[in-house]
């Protein structure tokens, strides 16, 4: 019989849901088949903990008196240059950005030791940051430059806000040129030296919920150590690919944009990341609930490595030329082959750091904290109208 | 036959020495030498596997340390610091000795200092610093 998300809500309140995670979730459904297991099961935790580029804050700092307005102006956040064409007093923190003076790859490859990933995992630290910013002054903003130790507990709002996070599947990277190369990937050895990819393929949250029949706007999640919400879909979400038998897209699919309360987050769960060769990034702790309303969403949950197939791609190359495709359970054996060489693997997200996050929002939902979140809206899913548009360039 | 991995701090007065020929002539040992640094004026050090019978092993280091050599193992140079690491695995498949080992089950990391020969091609693939080489 199927379920109400406002029915398992009752159940999480008087103490008497069933929550397991998504690798849990695979032997009681082998034991119990199907149908059983759907009806037992209310939730199922999904997780992922990696690398996720398009990622941010927004902040606001509070009028100083005369007061400053840093929209038209330049502001700098431990001399990381941050967005503040706003209002006077509000800020966007991108993951990626860099200090002016980082050399960057100019001595190649580049260390980027620190950046706007490492600047939010700071603010969330609770760290004091040195704010410096210019502004033309107005009359009624008149103050042109302000500097002074600005901290999360003292600001009025601080707000992870991430357009693209957590995307549904994504391509294992090799090298087959002779030259190591350093991408957002990870470093490259030649010659198929290694292969990194960056799922956490059977616990990821996407992928447990391929056509995306539960996770929508509204969806109440786990995000960097507090909560969160999914508010969009993530930018270039394109759900119109080739999927496997199960649904699971065999390429990168869908994406959500998230968003939640910085201040009550933790450094933990949100990690400044440095690329080699490539720069800054924002390591982010994500944990979704998916409420089993019936027997297909707990199929779909039941999802195994073996049944998850990525492309091997060859980042050596501007046309990333596909080499074929592989399992995530070959992938996290450590060896693959490709073109009959036996390639060492390695993953740039944690699968074990996604367990505890799946752990933890369990817990969470079994203690009575956290109720699920009812979509509003889904994310638009296979047979939407949606392509992704590759930048057509044209003369200025 | 036995091998061990010691970094050896030579003080100033000996840095012109050919104290490692005279550690391989006069002990019977082999040294590998996994890295070296000598600064002019301050102290050298070098990190070496060194491998032999027992009992020359042991009169080696014996020598070394009447001459004023400080001898300490390899591991306490190395250092994985483990609230740092996010288990991903990234630096794993970098590794020649095996001394980052993957456990497959839990998808977590071990580092086995006593493989390590801190080559340091862990260190750029690992985006948390969370490997240092103190050198």
């Amino acid at each position: 019989m199927a379920k109400t998300i406002a029915e398992i809500n009752e159940k999480i309140k008087k103490g008497k849901v069933v929550v397991v995670t998504a690798e849990e979730v695979i032997d009681i459904a082998e034991k119990k088949g199907i149908k059983k297991a759907s009806q037992d099961i209310d939730v199922v935790t999904t997780a992922t903990f990696g690398p996720m580029c398009s990622s941010g804050a927004y902040i606001n700092i509070g009028h100083s008196k005369p007061a400053i307005k840093l929209g038209g102006g330049k502001t700098y956040l431990n001399d990381v240059p941050v967005y503040g064409g706003f209002a006077a007093a509000d800020i966007f923190i991108g993951a990626t950005a860099l200090p002016d003076d980082d050399p960057r790859n100019k001595i190649h490859p580049g260390e980027f030791k620190y950046g706007g990933g490492h600047l939010i995992e700071d603010l969330a630290a609770g760290k004091d940051i040195k704010l410096v910013a210019t502004a033309y002054g107005t009359d009624c903003y008149p103050r042109k430059k302000l500097e002074t130790w600005i901290n999360i507990k003292d600001i009025n709002e601080a707000v992870l806000f991430n357009p693209r996070n957590a995307c549904q599947n994504y391509n294992v990277a090799v090298n087959v040129s002779d030259k190591i190369i350093y991408t957002y990937m990870g470093i490259l050895k030649p010659k198929l030296g290694n292969a990194n990819y960056c799922t956490t393929s059977q616990l990821s949250p996407l992928i447990n919920d391929p056509y995306y029949k539960t996770i929508g706007i509204g969806t109440r999640i786990f995000l960097g150590g507090g909560v969160g919400y999914v508010v969009w879909n993530g930018t270039q979400h394109n759900p119109n690919v080739p999927r496997t038998e199960g649904g699971v897209p065999k390429t990168p699919a869908g994406t959500i944009a998230v968003v939640g309360d910085l201040k009550k987050m933790s450094p933990e769960w949100l990690r400044g990341t440095s690329i080699t060769g490539y720069g800054v990034n924002l390591t982010v702790g994500m944990g979704i609930p998916i409420p089993i309303l019936n027997e297909e969403i707990l199929r779909y949950t039941t999802v195994k490595d073996e049944e998850i197939y990525a492309p091997i791609v060859d980042y050596s190359n501007s046309e990333s030329n596909i080499l074929g495709e592989i399992n995530y359970a070959q992938l996290k054996s450590g060896k693959i082959e490709v073109r009959g060489k036996n390639v060492s693997t390695a993953s740039l997200s944690s699968y074990a750091k996604a367990k505890e996050i799946a752990g933890i929002l369990k817990e969470w939902i079994n203690s009575g904290n956290f109720l699920l979140g009812e979509s509003v809206q889904l994310l638009p899913s296979v047979g939407s109208n949606i392509s992704l548009k590759p930048l057509k360039k044209r003369p200025v | 036959m036995q091998k061990r991995r010691v970094v050896l701090t030579f003080p100033y007065k000996l840095i012109d020495q050919p104290i490692t020929s005279y550690l391989v002539k006069n002990y019977d040992v082999i040294v590998n030498i996994l890295r070296a640094r000598i600064n002019p004026k301050e102290e050298g050090r070098l990190m070496i596997e060194v491998s032999g019978k027992e009992e020359n092993l042991d009169k080696g280091i014996e020598y070394l340390k009447e001459l004023g050599v400080k001898i300490q193992s390899l591991a306490q140079d190395i250092r994985w610091i483990e609230d740092r690491c996010i288990q991903c695995t990234a630096c794993s498949s970098l590794c020649p000795t095996g001394a980052i080992e993957v456990d497959r089950e839990k998808m977590t990391i071990a580092f086995n200092k006593e493989k390590c020969i801190a080559c340091g091609l862990c260190i750029p693939a690992c985006s948390y610093k969370a490997i240092e080489i103190l050198f």
